[in-house]
Formats: C-alpha cells, sequence, structure tokens
C-alpha cells in the first residue's frame, strides 16, 4: 500500500464514480476516459507493462471514441430526459450490497500460506519478449481462435449497425 | 492490509460502481459502459493474483488479461452496434422507453 497505489486508486475510482454518476453522458464518457487511464496506471504500477499499455489503447483510445460517436449518434438535442431510472436506489442499493459482501470476504480471508510466504518482493519480469514467445508457443490456439473471434465480431458489427434502407442493393435498383 | 488486498478492494469497488451504473443509468450507450468496468474489474484480479501469486513467470495471469481485453474490445463493437440497430428502430436509447420485443 504506498503512496503511488493510494493516489492511482482514488484517481480511478473518481473517473469511473463520475463516468456513472454524471447526468451529461458526453461528460460521462469524458470521465470514464480518467477511469480507464487509472487502471493502466495501476497496470504499469504493478509490473504489468504490456497490459497497461495494451489497456491504454484499447480502452483509452478505440472504446471510448467508440461510446463517444454511439452517444453522438442516438442523441436527442430536444428532449432533456431523467438519466436515471425510476428504481435507482434499489440499483445503488443492490451495487453496495455486493461491495460491501465482497469487501468482508476479502478482509477476513486468511492470507493464504502460499501468497504470503513466496510473494516476490521485487516485480516479476513480464517483458514484451517473454508474453510474445508464450503466445507464439504454449497459446498459440487461444491466439488463433481469439484472431477469428475479433473478425467475426467486426463483420458482424458491420452488418448488425448497416441501414436496411440504404443498403447498396436497393440504390443499384 | 496486504497490497493484494488493497487491489482486490479496489477491484471489487470498480466492479460496484459498474454494476450501479448498469442498474440505474437509462442511456443504453452508459449501460454498457457499466459492463466494460466490470469485466476491466476482472482483469485486475487477473493482474493482481499474477503480480502477488507464487509463480509469476508462467505469465497465466498477463495472458489471461490480454485475451479478455480481446474479448471485452469484440463485446463493445457488436454491443455499441445493437444499440444503433436499436436506435434506428426505436427512435430513442431510453431504456425505459424500449418496452417491447415485437417489431
Amino acid at each position: 500500500m504506498t503512496a503511488t497505489f493510494l493516489i492511482l486508486a482514488a484517481l480511478t475510482v473518481a473517473g469511473t464514480a463520475a463516468a456513472m454518476g454524471l447526468r451529461n453522458a458526453v461528460h460521462c464518457v469524458l470521465a470514464l476516459t480518467v477511469g480507464f487511464a487509472g487502471v493502466a496506471g495501476i497496470y504499469l504500477y504493478l509490473g504489468a507493462q504490456f497490459v497497461g499499455f495494451t489497456q491504454i489503447m484499447v480502452y483509452v483510445g478505440a472504446v471510448a471514441i467508440l461510446a463517444v460517436f454511439a452517444i453522438m449518434m442516438t442523441h436527442h438535442p430536444g428532449l432533456a430526459e431523467q438519466p436515471f431510472s425510476r428504481y435507482a436506489v434499489w440499483g445503488i442499493v443492490i451495487a453496495a450490497a455486493v461491495f460491501l459482501t465482497l469487501a468482508r470476504a476479502i478482509s477476513l480471508a486468511p492470507a493464504p500460506s502460499v501468497l504470503a510466504t513466496s510473494a516476490p518482493a521485487a516485480v516479476p519480469s513480464a517483458t514484451v519478449q517473454q508474453i510474445g514467445d508464450a503466445l507464439m508457443h504454449r497459446y498459440v490456439l487461444p491466439l488463433e481462435i481469439i484472431g477469428l473471434l475479433l473478425t467475426a465480431a467486426l463483420i458482424g458489427a458491420v452488418i448488425i449497425a448497416m441501414d436496411p434502407k440504404d443498403s447498396p442493393q436497393e440504390e443499384i435498383e | 492490509m496486504t497490497p493484494l488486498q488493497g487491489c482486490l478492494l479496489l477491484s471489487a469497488l470498480l466492479f460496484s460502481i459498474g454494476l450501479a451504473g448498469a442498474l440505474t443509468r437509462r442511456n443504453a450507450v452508459l449501460v454498457l459502459i457499466g459492463i466494460e468496468l466490470m469485466l476491466n474489474a476482472a482483469n485486475l484480479n487477473f493482474i493482481a493474483f499474477w503480480r502477488y501469486g507464487p509463480h509469476p513467470e508462467a505469465l497465466t495471469g498477463v495472458l489471461f488479461a490480454v485475451f479478455s481485453i480481446a474479448v471485452a474490445a469484440a463485446e463493445a463493437a457488436v454491443g455499441l452496434a445493437l444499440i444503433l440497430a436499436a436506435y434506428r428502430h426505436f427512435r430513442t436509447n431510453n431504456l425505459d422507453r424500449m418496452n417491447h420485443l415485437k417489431g
């Protein structure tokens, strides 16, 4: 529990809480980028450089931009609506109950001897070369499957989002 | 409190914030973002257990987190495409108004 970790944790929690609590949807996504960057900082703090920079590229770079586009394409300027559901109180109660249960379980759990004794003092090394080596040898089948999944998701997203009214066939006709 | 418990507590808090957002927001895009936050909390747990676990040289936690991020990216793309398709049909992205399945 160093000061670095506490600062990064505070940044993450503040960013994500603002992302879920602000009224303006665009402000929510801007706050969300702060929260995702905080999570990336925690990955870097824990020694997982590759995952940290992947988090910045995928979440801060791609997912946040996608969310901004989706919000702006589905925006009703004239309609000032209540941003929270009618049952928002119950949602917050459920989330608080989940957090209290998890926090109690985490703080009461006895530290496993294997974790307590052999926890490395130094940051374990996970260089990009080691990760690439593992991806090309031991994890090559999951890598291929994830490539197939991403291709299928890309094609599926384009087909789902395509407007059936202005598809190319009708324009030719 | 051990560093591992600190990471797990932060992850639990992140999960609860995402759950609260997914349960309370009306905007469909923000509900999807709440689900993304819950996935992020799971990734944080993978990295924390890798860092403070007994065999960090096996790289299992790092690789699981990388694959999980790839799946989450695919999920975000398909989810936002579904929201656009639903918006075209209902003319709103307010989830309280999307209250029938028939077209």
